[in-house]
């Protein structure tokens, strides 16, 4: 709180905006997108506006980051910035939890309320009048009414990819764990081995959690349109792998700045930042095997 | 053009007719005609009235603090900025209020949720933009749709009293007889409502809410739809004629006979 | 890379704000940033404002005239969306970035780059939505609350453009309240510690984290809605296995906490103007810090009050009921604290006081017509009534309105270096006081005697009121305009101000000249 030298206020800087002009473009090209398809028109234009959208986007997120890394390369940046930094991204990770225990919550009550009514049960069974037939299990393999949603033939086991992937990414928080260690000791060498291990179990996690995709498309009846068990299954692994990939991405960058010879044993907040967001995504996977795959 | 024309008269009209012809200065609750929504009644009595008490003591404690220590007059300021004991008291004495609101609510709310022993149930579907009655110990079912004529609301003849509220088919029910609401929809959320028997109850796609009443007195009494549902939102009115017992069964018999 | 070294270097002092339009797009200064969120919330408050003119004159009596039931629920949900994501939140933000580094002692806000993005995210979201407007099928017609599956199966299309903008201005949120908490944080000046904050830096420390907390859960709310309109999905859909009500929860669970957002920084707000004008410290300084404390935790524990006739469980109804009713014991300690804060002082009546006081007693109105809203039986009742648009409308103007209208004329001199015209500010503040009670007082009695919100016409029972309510109403909106030409008139060439223009003030805002200069506090001041 007491710095002495002044805060570092960054000039202006054109990436703002420019993200903002991209973010316009991505998700009004993606609205279209999706209305145009479900009403059956072309879309060929507002493909083209994502597209860019999303290029804009990413040109803005390299620049930025290169503004950042120059400015903390040079030096800029006192303690009192590298706080900010770290709280900044805590409570972008705290959003995040959140953001999942939304989702947790509505698991919650889709299986403990609404399907239990559904199925006659609890205080208001009564909703079963009119789904005759219909009864309460979890996972839910036959719907209300099995003409509009088709439910699925069966369900991924947790035993056997689940539980593998489980192992896959509690091995990566380790091996994070270790390569932060490496780093504190600035043993460079073995920091980076075993960040890049992190990163490829990350990868090898999202090639099986695809591969797991595939089998529910292809096999098991089990997708998006099966009904609430497949609508929430995918809800949940599926935001949870696009946490994977972007955390995998964040640890990739690192990598190459690891690789570049940045960060030290004692000014790293990007390598941490990174590790956080890895270690909260392998708890919301532990979150998740519990109680999407197992209970 | 012409459409702005029309609508420029209407709007003229509208302005310089006289509205008290029209209406009628309805500040509260109905009281009602079945024991829930008088207790209903008295409950939000009660606890108005401890409202008003509490926001007059604000406001005159407000109007005194603002008159008496007035810069102008030359008022100088005191110091004191705590004091524990009165902060405990105005923390305490708000809670033992709530509580005195609190206890007949909480009578209330269960017997609102007591629909056992009921002697007769209906079930109400909504529908965009009318309901469906189903008697479900009868062989009965009908549709129940607006019939404000569209000129009226046009403003192109003159508004009758039941405007917006008149159907086609009003719900028939006996009084003094416990009935079960199974209450639905077909589409969207709807929420049916008659005011004279203290609730409204939402109508959830797929699911069925339970509500009940007992009516007192025979009579016609309206509602309206009270829960977003599109465009016809203001279109989907409730009459119910509630009608002694004995002209209930003949009322009944009609039906069926029609129907069989 | 020299240059940014240089930049540093250099002293900070020689930088003006950049020359010509690109000073306000590429921005990293709070207080450029704040007076463009500050101009743009406005803006939307006159869209908005705009649209409720129509309902009101849609309104003013029976029968359809101005225009169909169809596009009455657009405005009705358009103005809903506006005034809340556009007007009230952009504008407490914009007071946060021009106020709390000025309050606390900092050169800027915490995270300046982020800053300026979080405004422009806010223009974007924004535009998105207005877009609505102008597509086929309207703009989304479901009610802010967006219920499904009203918005989903029976959308207009545009509901897929209102979801993602609902993103935007999410994330734009939460990158502005990330920023507040981390400037509150990390950034006070030497000897500032938390209980010496400001009342204002406070509340706002409390509302960012109500943001983070909350805004995430609309942003999955709104995704499910995404979800079941365009990928076949069965959240809110009984026939696959979910739930409507699903919605409403989740909905809700960020919605109430979202109405204290709306709240919190003005009690902020006038914990700052009441001492000053009484000229008398803040009464029971830390009993406000818990109070408000005490509201947020609450606010997460009471969101079925919205939801008393969709069918809850018995005990479900009962504990909500319970939960919502505490809530009024924290918020009657703040009101008796502002009373007593005023008891014994010095009292003058310049306009931000004016609206302070005016806060106080319209807030209590709409305070305890909340109270009895939270009264389960009698909810089923008032539900969906315009007894419930009576309540939010006292709580969201003489509140959320009443508190920023104080602010900008509390805190103008320090913005712009120039004193408004007092007696053009005490005319807002009467015709305001006067339209808003006409518009919204006999709205109780609507709802009372039956009439339901979200009505396009309605029987002609109602009439009379609506009528009154609707004069009420363009009194209240054109009395804004004169706002509009107070601040212009003032900014051109109103007369100099001092650097601490009322007598009473208290606070590191008031030690800076008048305007506050480009850079403030680069080095942090003391404080004992
Ligand atoms: C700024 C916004 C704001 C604020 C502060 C509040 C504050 C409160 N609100 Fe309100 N509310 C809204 C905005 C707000 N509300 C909105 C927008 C809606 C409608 C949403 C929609 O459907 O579109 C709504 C709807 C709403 C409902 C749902 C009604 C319905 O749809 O059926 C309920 C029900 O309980 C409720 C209750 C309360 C309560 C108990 C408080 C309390 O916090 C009030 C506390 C204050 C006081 C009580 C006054 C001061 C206290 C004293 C003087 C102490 C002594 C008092 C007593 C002992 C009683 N509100
Ligand atoms: C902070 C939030 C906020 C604010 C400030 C307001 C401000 C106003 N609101 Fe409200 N309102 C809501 C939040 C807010 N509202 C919400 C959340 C809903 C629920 C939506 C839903 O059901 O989904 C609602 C719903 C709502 C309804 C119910 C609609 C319905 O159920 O169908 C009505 C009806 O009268 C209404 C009226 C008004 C009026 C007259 C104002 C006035 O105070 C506005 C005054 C401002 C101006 C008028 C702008 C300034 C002037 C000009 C632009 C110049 C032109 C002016 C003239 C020609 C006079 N609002
Ligand atoms: Cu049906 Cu509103
Ligand atoms: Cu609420």
């Amino acid at each position: 709180m007491s710095s002495n030298q002044s805060y570092y206020v960054p000039e202006s800087s054109i990436w703002p905006i420019v993200g903002s002009i991209g973010m316009f473009l991505t998700f009004f090209g993606l609205s279209t997108l999706l209305v145009n398809q479900s009403n059956g028109d072309p879309t060929t234009t507002a493909w083209v506006v994502f597209t860019i959208g999303a290029l804009v986007l990413i040109y803005m997120i390299t620049g930025w980051l290169r503004d950042v890394i120059r400015e903390s390369r040079a030096g800029l940046y006192d303690a009192q910035m590298d706080r900010s930094f770290r709280q900044g991204m805590s409570w972008f990770i705290f959003s995040e939890v959140a953001f999942f225990a939304a989702l947790f919550g509505s698991l919650f009550y889709i299986r403990f309320f609404a399907v239990p009514w559904l199925g006659g049960e609890g205080a208001k069974g009564t909703a079963n009048m009119l789904w005759e037939g219909f009864q309460a299990q979890w996972p839910l393999l036959s719907n209300p009414d099995n003409s509009q949603f088709a439910g699925p033939d069966s369900v991924i086991g947790p035993w056997g990819l689940p539980l593998l992937n489980t192992l896959i990414l509690v091995t990566s928080s380790i091996t994070l764990t270790l390569s932060h260690k490496a780093l504190k000791y600035d043993k460079r060498k073995q920091t980076i081995y075993w960040l890049a291990a992190t990163v490829a179990l990350g990868a090898i996690f999202l090639f099986f959690q695809i591969e797991e995709y595939i089998e529910a498309y292809s096999h098991l009846n089990l997708t998006l349109d099966s009904g609430i068990y497949g609508s929430i299954f995918f809800l949940m692994t599926g935001f949870h792998g696009l946490h994977v990939l972007l955390g995998g991405i964040i640890l990739f960058v690192v990598l190459m700045r690891l690789i570049k010879g940045h960060f030290s044993a004692h000014d790293h907040f990007g390598y941490e930042a990174g590790a956080w967001y890895w270690h909260f995504v392998d708890v919301v996977w532990i979150m998740l095997f519990v109680f999407v795959y197992v209970i | 053009m012409s459409v702005q024309a029309l609508r420029a008269g209407a709007l003229a009209t509208a302005v310089t007719a006289p509205s008290s012809a029209l209406a009628e200065w309805g500040v509260n609750l109905p009281e009602g005609v079945t024991s829930i929504s008088n207790t209903i009644y008295d409950i939000h009595m009660w606890v108005f009235w401890i409202c008003v008490v509490i926001g007059v003591g604000v406001f005159l404690a407000i109007l005194w603090s603002v008159l008496a220590y007035r810069h102008s007059k030359g008022a100088k300021p005191a110091h004191f900025h705590e004091n524990t004991t009165v902060e405990i008291i105005w923390t305490v004495i708000p809670f033992l209020i709530l509580i005195m609101m609190a206890i007949p609510a909480t009578g209330t709310l269960v017997d609102m949720y007591d629909t056992s022993d009921a002697e007769m149930e209906i079930k109400v579907t909504g529908y965009q933009w009318r309901w469906q009655y189903e008697y479900m110990d009868e062989d009965i079912s009908f549709f129940s749709s607006a019939d404000t004529p569209r000129d009226a609301e046009r403003n192109l003849i003159e508004k009758t009293e039941d405007y917006k509220y008149s159907v086609d088919n009003p719900l028939v029910l006996p009084v003094d007889t416990k009935i079960r609401f199974l209450i639905t929809s077909n589409d969207v959320i709807h929420s049916w409502w008659v005011p004279e028997f203290g609730w409204k109850q939402d109508a959830i796609p797929g699911f069925i809410n339970k509500n009940w009443t007992k009516i007192e007195e025979p009579g016609t009494y309206y509602g309206l739809c009270a829960e977003l549902c599109g465009q016809g939102h203001s279109d989907m009115p409730i009459e119910v004629k509630a009608v002694p017992k004995d002209e209930y069964r003949e009322w009944v018999a009609e039906q069926t006979g029609d129907d069989g | 890379m020299s240059s940014v070294a240089d930049a540093h270097a250099a002293d900070h002092h020689d930088h003006g704000p950049a020359k010509g339009i690109g000073r306000w797009l590429f921005t990293t200064n709070h207080k450029d940033i704040g007076t463009m969120y500050l101009v743009f919330s406005f803006a939307m408050f006159l869209a908005g404002g705009a649209m409720a003119m129509i309902i009101r004159a849609e309104l003013f009596q029976p029968g359809l005239q101005m225009v169909e039931p169809a596009f009455f629920n657009q405005m009705t949900t358009m103005h809903g969306l506006v005034m809340i994501f556009g007007a009230v939140m952009p504008a407490f933000v914009g007071l946060a970035n021009w106020m709390i580094p000025l309050m606390v002692g900092a050169p800027d806000m915490a995270l300046p780059r982020m800053n300026n993005w979080s405004f422009w995210l806010l223009v974007t979201g924004s535009l998105i939505l207005m877009s609505t407007l102008f597509m086929d099928g309207g703009a989304p017609n479901f009610g802010w609350t967006a219920y499904a599956p009203l918005s989903t199966t029976y959308g207009p299309d545009s509901t897929t453009f209102f979801i993602f903008s609902v993103h935007i201005l999410g994330i734009s949120s939460i990158m502005g309240a990330i920023n507040v908490i981390a400037t509150i944080i990390n950034m006070r000046a030497p000897g500032m510690t938390l209980m010496k904050m400001p009342m204002f830096v406070w509340t706002w420390l409390i509302t960012a984290f109500l943001l983070i907390a909350v805004l995430p859960v609309l942003a999955g709310a709104v995704t499910m809605l995404l979800m079941d309109i365009h990928f076949g999905t069965a959240f809110f859909d009984a026939a696959g296995g979910g739930d409507p009500v699903l919605y409403q929860h989740i909905f809700w669970f960020f919605g109430h906490p979202e109405v204290y957002i709306l709240i919190l920084p003005a009690f902020g707000i006038i914990s700052q103007i009441i001492p000053t004008f009484s000229r008398k410290p803040l009464f029971g300084y830390t009993s406000m810090v818990y109070a408000t404390a005490a509201i947020a935790i609450l606010s997460f524990l009471v969101w079925s009050h919205h939801m008393f006739t969709v069918g809850l469980p018995l005990p479900g109804e009962l504990f909500f009921m319970y939960a919502t009713m505490i809530i009024a014991v924290p918020t009657g300690v703040k009101i008796f604290n502002w009373i007593t804060t005023m008891f014994r002082g010095s009292i003058s009546f310049e306009t931000p006081m004016l609206f302070a006081i005016g806060f106080v007693v319209l807030f209590t109105v709409g305070g305890l017509s909340g109270v009895m809203l939270a009264i389960a039986p009698a909810d089923f009742q008032y539900h969906d009534t315009y007894f419930v648009v009576a309540h939010f409308h006292y709580v969201l103007i003489p509140g959320a309105i009443y508190g920023i209208f104080a602010s900008v004329y509390y805190w103008l001199p320090k913005w712009s270096g120039r004193m408004y015209s007092e007696a053009l500010g005490k005319a807002h503040f009467w015709l305001s006081f006067i339209g808003l009670n006409i518009a919204f007082f006999p709205m109780h009695f609507l709802g009372l005697a039956g009439m339901p919100r979200r009505y396009a016409d309605y029987p002609i029972q109602f009439a009379n009121f609506n009528q009154v309510s609707t004069i009420g109403a363009f009194l209240f909106g054109a009395s804004q305009l004169l706002l509009v030409f107070i601040v212009y008139r003032a900014v051109k060439n109103g007369p100099k101000a001092d650097a601490k223009p009322w007598e009473g003030a208290e606070g590191l805002e008031w030690t800076v000249p008048s305007p506050a200069p480009y850079h403030t506090f680069e080095q942090p001041p003391r404080v004992d």
